[in-house]
C-alpha cells in the first residue's frame, strides 16, 4: 500500500464559494442558511435551506457551456477547479470519481413540468441529456481539461466520502498516480418536499444536531473535491502536501431504508476498520466530523457507535457537526466534511456543533459547542446515507505523518 | 483470478435466464406494449414499449419489498438466481460476505415520476412511503438487506455501458478481500418519462426493461472474466467507431472465429451505424440483445454478458468479447473465457 496524499482541494457550501470563505466561516461559528427562491416552497412547513451564492458567468468557461451545466455541476465544477489550482494542476490523464445522490434533479423537473403541460418538445432533448449525470460530469471534465475514467457513486448520503474513498484505494494500490475526487448535490423541490414527507426537516429551519430537543435536519447545496495523489508523485512534483488519507472503510447497515442500527453498528464497523487500518487508537483522533444530522434517530446510533468504538476514550473525543452551520448537502455532504477536515488540520481549529441547548443524554463524547483553536493532527469523518451506506475516511495532517 | 459463477436474468422475454435465452436463440421479439399517459392539453401520447411479464409468485416475502417499484423486483428476481439457493442459504446464515454493486442509468424512475406528481398537487400530503424509494441506491440496499449482508454496497451512474464499471468495482472488492462474492446487478423500469426521452433519441428505439445478475468470486465454476479494459470516454465529435475498436484492442479480444461478439445494436440504423464499422467483417459468432428484447439501457448491457456466459457454457465460443457503445458517456466492454 502506498502512502496517499491530498494536494488540493476546493469548497462551495452556503458558507461561501471557496476554502478561504469556509474557513472563515467556520472559524468564526457562522450559520448560512437564508429562505429558499429556487422553486416554491409556500406549501412546505419549512421554507429555509443553506442555499448557496452562484456566479452568473466564470471567466475561462464559455457562457453557453456555464448554462448548459446544471446548478450542482457548477457547483461541482468550481470546487473541483479550485482543487486542482491548489494542487498546481491545469488538467491531465487521471480518473474522476464523484459521489452525488440527487444530481441534475431540477433539470428532470422542468422536463416533467413541460412534458405534463403537453404544449411543445422544445428543450426537451437537452434536458434529457442535462439531466444525467454523466453527461454532466463528463463535459465538467472537458471544461476542467481532465481525461480520464469517470465514476459516479450514488450512494445516497454517504456518496461524497465513498467517492474519496474508492479514489484512495486507487491510489493506493497503484492503480492511478492522482485520482480528482468528490460530491455535489444541488437543491431540488423534489427532495426537498421528499425530506419534507418524511418529517425530517426542522420546522424551525435550525438544526442543532446532537441537541436533546432536536427536531430535524436541514438541507444545504454544495460540493467539495479534492485532489488524491500518491505521496511519492506528490514529492516528484514537489507541490505541498494538505494532509495524508490514511484510511477509508465502508459497510452496509441492513436495518431499515431510512432508519439507521439503533446502536449503530454499521457506524461502529466502518470506525473500526477505518481506524484499525490507520494503526490508530480512538484517543489518537483529534476531532470527528459526525455525520450528525440533527434528526432524533440518526444522532442517537452515531453517538453510540462513537461510545463503543472509544469505549473509556469517550470523554475526551471531540466531535462537531458542521451540519448546523451549512446544512445536510446529501450526496455532497461527505466530500464537503472531509474539506472541513482538511481545513481543520490546516488551520488547527475545531468547527462547532452549533445551536445547542442541551446536550442530548446519550452524548457521551466532548460535543464542540463553539469554535476552539486545537492542536489537531488526525481527524475522522463519518458519513451514512439511506439505503445503509455507511463511511469513514481518516486524515492526517502531513507534517504528523512522517 | 475473478470468475462469474452465477447469472440471472429478467427480461422482456420472462423471468430467468432460460426465457432469455430461448427468445434470443429463435429471435422472436416480446408483443409490444402500450404506454398511455393524458396531458393538460392535445391528445394522450402513446408510446410502445416492451414490458416484464407479472412477477412469478416465487419472488420472497420480505417487509422490504411490500412497497417497491417494479426496479426492484427485477433487480431481486435476477439476483436470487444468480445467487442460487445454496449462496442464499449461506448468505441467510451470516456465512457469506456478499458485496452488492448496481449499475444505473435511469433508476427508480416509476416512484420519482409519481412522487413529483404528488408534490406538485400538494406536497404537504406528498407520500413518505414513496420518496425513499426514489433514491437510487433503494434497489440495491433491499439487495444487501434481503440477503442479510453488511459488506461495502455501492450504486453507480452512467450510461448503458456502466456494468463494466461494476465488474472492475467487484474485481477490485474481490482482490482486496472485502467480499466473499460480489453480485454485479444491473435494473431498469419503464415509466413514460424515461420512454418518452429514449422517443427523443430515436422514434424507432423501443423501451423495455429488466433486469441482470452476476455473482463473481475468486474461483468456484464459471468464465474468467479475462478483461476489462478501461472505458473510453466519448467526447464531442470523437469517432465512436474508433472508440469502440480501442475498447476491442485493449480487451485483447481476437477475431479468431470462436470469439464471441455480444454488442450493443438495437436495430435502429443511426444507433448501429458505429458498431457496424468498428466490427465490420467479424467472422466469430455474434448476438444483438437489444434488437429482440428492446433497449433497456444497463440492463440490456447486463443481458448481454448473460448471454454471452451462456454461449460459453454452451461450448458455441471459446471466448466472448461483450462490448457497448453508450449513450453519452463511454464505449466499455469486457472479454471473458
Amino acid at each position: 500500500m502506498r502512502p496517499v496524499a491530498i494536494t488540493g482541494a476546493g469548497i462551495l457550501t452556503s458558507m461561501g464559494a471557496d476554502l478561504a470563505e469556509n474557513a472563515a466561516g467556520f472559524r468564526a461559528g457562522r450559520t448560512a442558511f437564508r429562505p429558499v427562491d429556487l422553486f416554491d416552497v409556500s406549501r412546505q412547513r419549512v421554507g429555509t435551506a443553506g442555499q448557496a451564492e452562484l456566479p452568473e458567468s466564470v471567466p475561462g468557461v464559455s457562457r453557453k457551456a456555464w448554462q448548459r451545466m446544471d446548478r450542482g455541476s457548477r457547483m461541482a465544477f468550481l470546487a473541483a477547479r479550485e482543487a486542482l489550482e491548489m494542487a498546481g494542476l491545469s488538467g491531465g490523464d487521471m480518473p474522476v470519481m464523484i459521489g452525488t445522490s440527487a444530481a441534475a434533479m431540477p433539470v428532470g423537473e422542468q422536463y416533467y413540468l413541460q412534458a405534463i403541460e403537453g404544449k411543445s418538445q422544445r428543450r426537451q432533448f437537452l434536458r434529457v441529456e442535462s439531466y444525467q449525470p454523466q453527461h454532466q460530469m463528463a463535459a465538467m471534465m472537458r471544461a476542467l481539461g481532465v481525461r480520464g475514467p469517470l465514476r459516479i457513486l450514488s450512494n445516497a448520503c454517504a456518496s461524497g466520502a465513498n467517492a474519496i474513498g474508492h479514489a484512495f484505494q486507487l491510489v493506493s494500490e497503484g492503480k492511478a498516480e492522482r485520482v480528482l475526487a468528490g460530491g455535489y448535490d444541488a437543491l431540488s423541490q423534489l427532495v426537498f418536499a421528499g425530506f419534507d414527507s418524511l418529517q425530517a426537516l426542522s420546522p424551525s429551519g435550525i438544526p442543532r444536531p446532537f441537541d436533546a430537543a432536536r427536531d430535524g435536519l436541514a438541507l444545504g447545496e454544495g460540493a467539495g473535491f479534492v485532489l488524491v495523489e500518491s505521496l511519492e508523485a506528490a514529492k516528484a512534483r514537489g507541490v505541498d502536501v494538505m494532509a495524508r488519507i490514511l484510511s477509508y472503510a465502508a459497510a452496509t447497515d441492513i436495518h431499515h431504508l431510512t432508519q439507521p442500527h439503533p446502536e449503530g453498528d454499521a457506524a461502529l464497523s466502518t470506525m473500526v476498520k477505518a481506524t484499525r487500518a490507520a494503526g490508530l487508537e480512538p484517543e489518537q483522533i483529534d476531532y470527528i466530523n459526525s455525520h450528525g444530522t440533527g434528526t432524533p434517530l440518526n444522532d442517537v446510533a452515531e453517538a453510540r457507535a462513537i461510545s463503543r468504538w472509544a469505549g473509556a476514550a469517550t470523554p475526551k473525543i471531540r466531535v462537531s457537526s458542521t451540519k448546523s452551520s451549512i446544512g445536510h448537502l446529501l450526496g455532497g455532504a461527505g466530500s464537503v466534511e472531509s474539506v472541513i477536515c482538511l481545513l481543520t488540520l490546516r488551520d488547527q481549529f475545531l468547527p462547532a456543533s452549533l445551536n445547542v441547548r442541551e446536550i442530548d443524554p446519550v452524548v457521551e463524547f466532548d460535543l464542540v459547542q463553539q469554535p476552539r483553536e486545537a492542536v489537531v493532527k488526525t481527524v475522522l469523518t463519518n458519513s451514512f446515507g439511506f439505503g445503509g451506506a455507511n463511511a469513514t475516511l481518516v486524515f492526517q495532517r502531513e507534517d504528523w505523518s512522517r | 483470478m475473478i470468475r462469474i459463477t452465477g447469472t440471472g436474468a429478467v427480461s422482456t422475454a420472462g423471468w430467468g435466464v432460460p426465457a432469455l435465452m430461448e427468445a434470443l436463440d429463435s429471435g422472436t421479439r416480446p408483443v409490444l406494449a402500450e404506454l398511455s399517459r393524458e396531458r393538460k392539453s392535445g391528445s394522450p401520447v402513446v408510446t410502445s414499449v416492451m414490458r416484464v411479464p407479472p412477477a412469478p409468485p416465487t419472488l420472497p416475502k420480505s417487509p422490504r419489498l411490500r412497497r417497491v417499484s417494479p426496479i426492484s423486483k427485477f433487480a431481486v428476481g435476477a439476483a436470487i438466481e444468480a445467487l442460487g439457493p445454496e449462496r442464499m442459504a449461506k448468505a441467510a446464515a451470516g456465512e457469506l460476505r456478499l458485496g452488492v454493486v448496481c449499475a444505473l442509468l435511469n433508476g427508480c424512475v416509476n416512484y420519482s415520476n409519481r412522487f413529483f406528481g404528488e408534490v406538485l398537487a400538494d406536497p404537504s400530503v406528498a407520500s413518505p412511503i414513496l420518496f425513499p424509494e426514489t433514491v437510487f441506491n433503494a434497489p440495491s440496499s433491499h439487495l444487501s438487506s434481503l440477503f442479510n449482508s453488511t459488506a461495502p454496497n455501492d450504486t453507480i451512474l452512467g450510461d448503458s455501458a456502466e456494468i463494466f464499471t461494476a465488474l472492475e468495482i467487484a474485481t477490485e472488492w474481490l482482490l482486496r478481500g472485502d467480499c466473499d462474492g460480489v453480485l454485479v446487478v444491473v435494473p431498469e423500469e419503464i415509466d413514460w418519462l424515461s420512454a418518452e426521452a429514449l422517443g427523443l433519441y430515436s422514434c424507432e428505439a423501443i423501451p423495455a426493461e429488466g433486469a441482470a445478475a452476476l455473482y463473481l468470486e475468486t474461483g468456484g465454476e464459471g468464465p474468467q472474466l479475462l478483461a476489462i479494459p478501461d472505458p473510453v470516454l466519448l467526447g464531442p465529435g470523437c469517432d465512436r467507431a474508433e472508440a469502440l475498436r480501442a475498447v476491442l484492442n485493449a480487451g485483447g479480444a481476437l477475431d479468431d472465429g470462436r470469439t464471441l461478439l455480444a454488442d450493443s445494436r438495437s436495430g435502429v440504423c443511426r444507433f448501429d451505424a458505429a458498431e457496424d464499422r468498428a466490427y465490420a467483417g467479424w467472422s466469430g459468432p455474434r448476438i444483438s440483445v437489444r434488437e429482440t428484447l428492446g433497449e433497456a439501457f444497463g440492463a440490456s448491457s447486463g443481458l448481454q454478458v448473460v448471454a454471452a456466459i451462456e454461449h460459453l457454457r454452451r461450448g458455441t465460443a471459446d471466448r466472448a468479447f461483450v462490448a457497448t457503445l453508450g449513450g453519452n458517456e463511454q464505449a466499455a466492454g469486457c472479454l471473458l473465457g
